[in-house]
């Protein structure tokens, strides 16, 4: 299943009727190298959805598909209702705004922003209102007759962004557009980028490989891996409820618990805890956060053998040796064993441990994965 | 986004236009190839009666011969003077300041765009004045000097590719500036050197502008087939320029490999700006 | 880090050298345009009588201008060969781009004598070129002004410029980004309209390089006239060459090359400023 969660692309499409840009079964070669191995995904209108990867993910190359900078091996790409892959890139109501940002250097502020008007004949007389508006969206209309090289990273990305969202497209790619810039900077621009969304209710199609990135944006993030779709779910559901074990340690951290299901108890190094999921070999996802220490002094306590649970346990009790601990600010990081597994634990921050501790978890915190 | 894997787009047209242009590039030359070997001289069509009779009087021909050596004689003389002097000239605009710098990057620059008849007179001006007849040897100072500009731009091309921090490093492990450029700079120059060093002797080999006004009774190649040419053409300078446009090409593909392994691809074409 | 002793044993040779061999000899070309010629001797006389002839006899104003017209026509013709075979190799030759770039720089470097003689011998009237006509019956006597003509003078100086002009034309069009390209595209601009918006002009800089180059050699050019240039295709540099052989007139060459000296770094200063001005980045 490629269109995981199709209940919140459902849900969404529902609310504004069908969804806006279609990709069908879109497959994309490279000579022998499959980039792109069968990718169908729906976005729906108004909708800000990040395409998340590692570098030949293949995310650049499907934002490429649907620029129009190339062409399918396979599949089709639809738009509205009408067919998209076949027309060129000039022809398509999609906007890019580039990595580098490619802004034209012999020509100054404004006429970057005027350019998509004027080479489409756009009326004359409106061109220069809506290139000042454009200008003053992105707070950018005191630089109008600046060269693009004298302006700092910042600001030419805002040129660019003008430039692509004043011809009022359909569908706004953006291809790591904050990759280049500072981490305050690339804040700030996250949190304008997305309030500008919001107020423009343009579709948004965004691709980056910084995950923390993607959860901020995002109404929904498609992860994408070796050229096939992941998850696709909104950023709460794919943290909470990861479908893989890439999925689960790609965005967030997590650990990976392999045990085995049978008479639903689920088993892992001689801890036991209720389970729905069907019996055999199983793979656990256990974020660290859900792994808390309790300053129980009582001896851990195990839970009892399968046949004896007549009250099912509501947490999992185990324990562990502290082998390492990072401050990071508001948290500590352990790293702790417990029967010959080591497991990463985030806590809240506090003095500085040592020796055997008690920790215990949730079952419901443990999610099964495919791997 | 990697715009280097999309596929580069058709167009026949474009392409027909440009075989069109390497053909005009190239027929001459293979016309004059094709009727070195002709019987019946050049001129006329087809060539029929192949034959190598030229080249076997070509190579009985004493003068040509002597104007090789002089030539040559004039061609390594110039690539050493020129070598020398472009090292220190791209070292000094690459890495010193004093007034009158862009006048001097202008200057040693000039010869590159000005036409060869105006560097050659005035250098024949310059030698009479101080009463030196034409000789050889002017010829020598003449092409020296002209072809400092393709030095320079060679070498000032490889030492910005040189790493700074490598002569920084020799210096703080103890070495002096002269062991530096001894044992640092110059060799990580080497490709430059060799790449500058074909170039001004195929160019010098070539030279006929600057030559012409100071050469005196002994002449260089292109002199001799030239001062031939105004007294007929034979097949024979067919052949010897068959000869030297094998020779030329090996050149130049040699200079062109050693200077894109030296220097790579983009600053190879950055240099092509005279 | 260079020291100043550095400094100075790296700038003090060729200074010298080029002011001993390049400032002097111009100075003294300079000096000599002031200078005269009487009875088969140089007078160090000063005045302006040669620049006075320049510009009052006739002659000298003609033969300018056909020099400027045969070097414009080589310019414009370079141009239009090697613009498109530029804009191909850049954008559409793909992995063939490295070899045929060598294809470009070999017949530019091959000897300048060697592709004269080449057309010498393809134009005459015994010429391979009307043996060829005549073979195919498209002739049936030989066509004289093919060759000893400007015709052949700007066919000559083509074949050999063209590569000049291609080489900071091609290197122009490689710097473009190629987003650009892609940026004009998603704005909405056909191909053409992005190659007259975008692409013409960001090859400028590389297109005035080159045309310079070819204009300036192809006005001081004199060896192609007395290939195959006949009487009515003498240069202004077959001029010059004659006033320092057998016309002996030292002082009037002189002034007419100081005249070709400061064309030419006059042309050099307005594209170095033309390039400064479009230098976007």
């Amino acid at each position: 299943m490629t269109v995981a969660s199709s209940s919140s692309v459902a849900s969404i499409s529902a609310a504004s009727g069908a969804p806006l840009l279609e990709v069908r079964n879109i497959a994309k070669n490279f000579g022998v190298h499959r980039v792109l191995k069968n990718i169908s995904l729906e976005i729906a209108a108004g909708e800000f959805l990040t395409l998340l990867g590692e570098s030949g993910s293949g995310k650049t190359t499907l934002l490429r598909l649907i620029a129009g900078f190339e062409q399918p091996t396979s599949g089709e790409i639809w738009m509205s209702g009408a067919r998209l892959d076949t027309l060129p890139p000039y022809r398509r109501r999609v906007n890019t705004v580039f990595q580098n940002y490619a802004l034209f250097p012999h020509l100054n502020v404004q006429e970057n922003v005027a350019y998509g008007l004027e080479v489409t004949r756009a009326s004359r007389s409106e061109i220069p209102t809506r290139v000042a508006d454009a200008l003053r969206m992105v707070k950018m209309h005191s630089f109008a007759s600046a060269r693009p090289a004298t302006l700092s990273g910042g600001q030419q990305q805002r040129v660019a962004l003008a430039r692509a969202l004043v011809n009022r497209p359909q569908l706004l790619l953006l291809d790591e557009p904050l990759s280049a810039l500072d981490a305050n900077l690339r804040k700030q621009m996250q949190s304008e980028l997305k309030s500008l969304q919001r107020e423009l209710g343009i579709t948004f199609l965004f691709v980056t490989h910084d995950q923390d990135e993607a959860m901020a944006l995002s109404d929904r993030i498609a992860l994408l891996k070796d050229g096939a779709l992941e998850q696709v779910a909104t950023p709460r559901e794919i943290y909470a409820h990861p479908s893989t074990a890439y999925t689960a340690q790609f965005i967030g951290q997590t650990n990976l618990l392999h045990g085995q299901i049978s008479n639903g108890v689920a088993t892992w190094a001689s801890l036991h805890w209720p389970t729905s999921a069907p019996n055999g070999p199983v793979t656990f996802s256990l974020r660290p956060e859900s792994i808390h220490l309790t300053n129980d002094t009582h001896v851990a306590e195990f839970s009892r053998s399968a046949s004896e649970s007549a009250v099912a346990p509501t947490t999992v009790h185990f324990r562990a040796t502290i082998l390492q601990q990072t401050f990071s600010g508001s948290s500590e990081q352990l790293e702790i064993k417990c029967a010959n597994h080591t497991l990463r634990v985030r806590i809240p921050s506090t003095n500085q441990l040592s020796g055997e501790h008690n920790f215990y978890f949730s079952p419901t915190s443990a999610t099964p994965v495919r791997e | 986004m990697s715009t280097s894997r999309s596929t580069t787009r058709r167009a026949p047209l474009l392409a027909t236009y440009a075989i069109l242009v390497f053909a005009f590039l190239y027929l001459p030359i293979a016309v004059l190839i094709l009727y070195s070997f002709n019987r019946d001289g050049v001129g006329g069509f087809p060539p029929h009666r192949l034959t190598l009779a030229w080249y076997r009087q070509l190579l009985a021909d004493g003068p040509i011969w002597d104007s090789v050596l002089n030539s040559l004689f004039v061609a390594l003389g110039a690539v050493a003077i020129s070598l020398t002097l472009g090292l220190l000239a791209a070292l000094a605009l690459d890495r010193a300041d004093f007034p009158g710098k862009s006048l001097f990057r202008r200057l040693v620059l000039l010869p590159l765009i000005l036409p060869g008849i105006i560097t050659g007179l005035s250098l024949l001006m310059f030698a009479v004045t101080l009463n030196f007849s034409r000789s050889l040897v002017l010829v020598f100072f003449g092409h020296g000097t002209a072809l400092i500009s393709v030095a320079t731009t060679e070498l000032f091309a490889g030492l910005q590719k040189l790493d700074r921090a490598q002569e920084e490093a020799s210096l703080d492990l103890g070495a002096t500036p002269l062991q530096t450029f001894w044992r640092v700079t110059l060799p990580s120059l080497r490709l430059s050197l060799v790449a500058a060093g074909l170039l001004v002797f195929t160019l010098s080999m070539d030279e006929i502008a600057v030559t012409f006004f100071l050469i005196g009774s002994n002449n260089t190649l292109p002199l001799e087939i030239f001062a031939r040419l105004r007294r007929g053409i034979t097949p024979e300078i067919n052949a010897i320029s068959t000869l030297i446009f094998a020779i030329s090409v090996i050149l130049i593909l040699i200079w062109y490999r050693i200077r894109t392994r030296s220097i790579g691809h983009q600053t190879q074409e950055l240099l092509e700006r005279p | 880090m260079y020291s100043r002793l550095y400094k100075l044993v790296v700038s003090l040779p060729p200074l010298t050298w080029v002011a001993l061999f390049l400032l002097m000899p111009y100075a003294l070309m300079f000096a000599h345009s002031f200078w005269l010629v009487r009875d088969g001797f140089l007078i160090h006389q000063w005045n302006l009588q040669n620049y006075a002839k320049l510009f009052q006899n006739p002659v000298y104003a003609t033969v300018l201008l056909r020099t400027a017209r045969i070097a414009a026509s080589v310019t414009i013709l370079s141009l239009l060969l090697g613009y498109p075979l530029a804009y191909y190799m850049s954008f559409h030759a793909g992995i063939r781009k490295d070899l045929l770039y060598q294809l470009v720089i070999v017949p530019l470097w091959v000897s300048y004598l060697v592709r004269g003689y080449a057309w010498k011998t393809i134009l005459g009237s015994e010429g391979v070129l009307n043996g060829f006509l005549q073979y195919l019956h498209i002739t049936h006597a030989p066509v004289s002004f093919f060759l000893y003509s400007p015709f052949a003078v700007v066919l000559m100086l083509t074949h050999i410029y063209t590569p000049f002009v291609f080489l900071p034309l091609y290197a122009s069009l490689e710097h473009i980004p190629r987003n650009l390209i892609e940026a004009s595209h998603d704005l909405g601009a056909s191909p053409r309209s992005t190659f007259f918006r975008i692409i013409l002009p960001l090859s400028l800089p590389g297109l005035l390089a080159g045309a310079t180059f070819a204009f300036v050699l192809s006005l001081g050019d004199f060896l192609a006239p007395l290939l195959v240039g006949g009487p009515s295709s003498i240069m202004i540099a077959n001029i010059v060459q004659s006033l320092f052989g057998t016309a002996y007139d030292w002082p009037l060459g002189a002034a007419i090359s100081v005249c070709i000296l400061l064309l030419t770094v006059t042309l050099l200063f307005l594209t170095e400023h033309l390039e400064k001005k479009w230098a976007f980045r």
